[in-house]
């Protein structure tokens, strides 16, 4: 059962070490890693369970959550991706987990509190079948043998037959596949061998399953869980040229047709020296990544419509200020919005107010009218809020400023700040 | 008009009792430790007493709903003097108004515990995702931690959920308590180390053969997880501030 036992061992340990550092390397170009949405319990006095929000047990260098045990089975690949390190033609170090291995490092890290899960791909090796069905055994010994109910994030391999995925489903929290690049003609230029079909085809597949096995529990009680945590995908960014609206409108119409649970947007960080992808050495778009995670948070939890956002007259998002920000900007026949009467909707919209200070609002305001130095205290960011709202003692304004000079103001105000914290982004544009 | 209580929540919940039978108008509560008796000052010692704080805690268990009394408790375990007498005024403020007075953001105490228990839940939470067991040769998993707030008692539950099979113990090293549990039941324990254990690290023959090899094997990861161009050091220290690393097997040095 050991893996190793280091003093008779070494060299496997070495062996194990070396798997480790390569496997994890290849990994981690997958920037998902959230342990969301789980709602596994120990109920069998195994180890392990899942928590609707997941824990981030520390965090990268670059600051990214690592909450899962990300790493590939294998990365020996028969396909040729150009965007990936494990492709085929990249002279890179080969090497292969065995199934115990997996189970074995899963567990042990888990049991010192060091991850949430694990967050199981591959490198596709004969075909998709033959990796799928290693995929599925590392699950069943952990949840099976292992008593295991901590997170288990599993990639779908495109092409796998559907008994396995559906097989799969069943022990997994959350499946993911990803589309790679925004449009199918971005993903044809570096991977002529893919098509967006190929993802499409099992995302559809589980998203199926999953409705099915919702709609069964209603009828009967004991149906087993199926990707309780649903679906995610990622695309890259930046390796082709897509526009914003593009990428987003992608991102809404996956959001839609397969209620994925997330789309997450990867920065290219270069990795190849082939000239259909931005040279080796460039910086990876890290603001405009985060300009369109923030375009998704708009989305998902502020109301907004993408078409309010990105359209053809504003195809891409501005690198200067943040999309919520610019949508007011540009809409100042809105604004000045009485924080007093408002209704929610409205107060979610305005610059400087979050999702928790807008409840607070709408609680506290019951109670008298909102001041200032209030609504300073429920947290909202007076100084950039200040513009587009009235509340109690608001001082009488006496013209009406275009929403170009309140930019100017507040890029003003926030510069100095904005490039303090901002400063290695910045330069990048 | 200053109260002395002993900084015990059923104290406190005393004190208010107390309030309430004489009304002597504003308030300081101090804790016994720290009041230092001067002639100008009227003080009343509150006697901690199990039924008059069973009385209030019922009272504003009839007002408040799960949330803010959660609230209420996260904010006592902050331990800060200041959070004492938000508490103190809050029970009142909340016994003299109308129902459904905690959800006026613009009340001081109603705004101080958001606040305060907001910061002790951040530290629970953050307790759940950085305490790193260690496994002994006697299969004990062993984490000792010195949290500013005292969290033991928030993050009990999750631990015994989660780590259902195996035998663990979380000590407070600040607080001198630990919690133990045993594959049934959590239990509050207190250890006489002797001189001689390092408490943070109890000594490596105690460890089990293959911790190091575990430890090494996760640095190795925490490493090989990063990617090197997109060095955030700004974010990634917001997210794992320092005073927490002594924590993490990652940071480590080897
Ligand atoms: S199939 Fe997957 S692992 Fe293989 S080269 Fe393409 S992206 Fe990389």
């Amino acid at each position: 059962m050991a893996m190793f036992v280091s003093k008779y061992l070494p060299m496997s340990f070495d062996r194990i070490r070396e798997k480790l550092n390569i496997l994890a390397d290849a990994a981690k170009y997958d920037v998902s890693c959230s342990s969301s949405g789980g709602n596994r319990k120990n109920e069998n006095k195994g180890l392990g369970n899942s928590h609707a929000s997941g824990i981030c047990h520390t965090y990268t260098e670059d600051g990214r959550c690592v909450s899962l045990l990300k790493i590939l089975l294998t990365n020996h690949c028969i396909y040729d991706c150009l965007f990936c390190v494990s492709r085929k033609s990249n002279d890179v170090k080969r090497a292969a987990f065995t199934v115990d291995e997996v189970v074995e490092l899963t567990m042990n890290f888990y049991r010192r509190n060091y991850i949430e899960g694990l967050f199981l791909s591959s490198g596709i090796f004969k075909n998709a079948d033959f990796t799928m069905e290693r995929l599925l055994l590392v699950c069943k010994k952990l949840r099976l043998e292992q008593k295991y109910n901590g997170y288990i994030h599993l990639k779908t391999i495109p092409g796998a037959s559907d008994d396995l995925i559906k097989e799969a489903g069943l022990y997994a929290d959350r499946m993911s596949i990803n589309l790679e690049m925004p449009t199918e003609a971005g993903l044809k230029l570096l991977a002529p061998e893919k098509n967006h079909a190929d993802v499409i085809k099992p995302l559809d597949f589980v998203q199926q399953n999953i409705v099915q096995f919702a709609a069964d529990k209603k009828l009967i009680k004991h149906v087993p869980k199926f990707v309780p945590a649903g679906q995610s995908t990622q695309m890259v960014i930046g390796a082709t040229p897509e526009s914003d609206k593009e990428i987003m409108y992608t991102a809404n119409a996956f959001y839609k047709n397969f209620s994925l649970k997330r789309v997450y947007y990867s920065g290219y960080v270069p990795i190849s020296n082939d000239n259909r992808m931005p040279v080796l050495g460039t910086q990876p778009p890290l603001l405009r990544e985060n300009r369109l995670y923030q375009t998704d948070w708009l989305m998902r939890f502020y109301g907004f419509k993408v078409q309010e956002i990105l359209n053809d007259a504003n195809p891409n998002l501005d690198i200067d200020i943040d999309p919520k920000l610019s949508w007011a900007i540009r809409n100042m026949q809105h604004f000045p919005v009485d924080i007093n009467q408002a209704d929610y909707k409205m107060i979610l919209r305005i610059p400087g107010i979050g999702v928790m200070s807008a409840q607070k609002i709408v609680q506290a305001r019951k109670f008298g009218k909102l001041r200032i130095d209030q609504l300073k205290k429920i947290g909202v960011a007076y100084n950039r809020a200040r513009h587009f709202i009235r509340c109690a003692d608001s001082p009488y304004q006496l013209k009406d400023y275009q929403g170009t000079q309140i930019k100017a103001f507040i890029l003003a105000e926030s510069q100095s700040k904005y490039l303090k914290t901002d400063n290695n982004q910045l330069i990048l544009f | 008009m200053i109260y002395i209580f002993d900084g015990s929540l059923p104290g406190l919940l005393t004190a208010v009792f107390e309030w309430f039978e004489r009304k002597p108008g504003p308030v300081n509560l101090m804790l016994t430790t720290v009041f230092q008796p001067d002639a100008f000052t009227e003080g009343f010692t509150v006697i901690t007493n199990a039924e008059k704080a069973d009385r209030v805690w019922a009272g504003l268990q009839k007002r408040l709903k799960k949330d803010w009394l959660r609230k209420f408790y996260c904010t006592y375990l902050s331990e800060i003097p200041d959070a004492y007498q938000h508490l103190f005024q809050f029970t009142i403020y909340i016994f003299q108004s109308a129902p459904g007075a905690q959800s006026n953001y613009g009340n001081d105490h109603v705004m101080a515990l958001a606040k305060y228990a907001k910061s002790v839940e951040r530290e629970k939470h953050r307790m759940e995702a950085f305490i790193r067991f260690q496994k002994t040769g006697d299969g004990m998993f062993y984490a000792a931690i010195d949290p500013d707030f005292n969290v033991l008692p928030l993050i009990s539950n999750h631990f015994k959920n989660r780590y259902a099979d195996q035998q663990w113990i979380i000590y407070d090293l600040k607080r001198k308590y630990g919690l133990y549990y045993d594959l049934q039941t959590v239990e509050e324990i207190t250890v006489d180390f002797s001189a001689d254990v390092n408490q943070k690290n109890p000594a490596t023959i105690l460890m089990d053969e293959k911790e190091e090899l575990y430890a090494v094997l996760w640095k190795d990861y925490f490493k090989s997880a990063n990617i090197v161009a997109r060095k955030n050091t700004k974010l990634h220290i917001k997210h794992v501030p320092k005073r927490y690393w002594k924590y993490l097997t990652e940071k480590q040095p080897g």
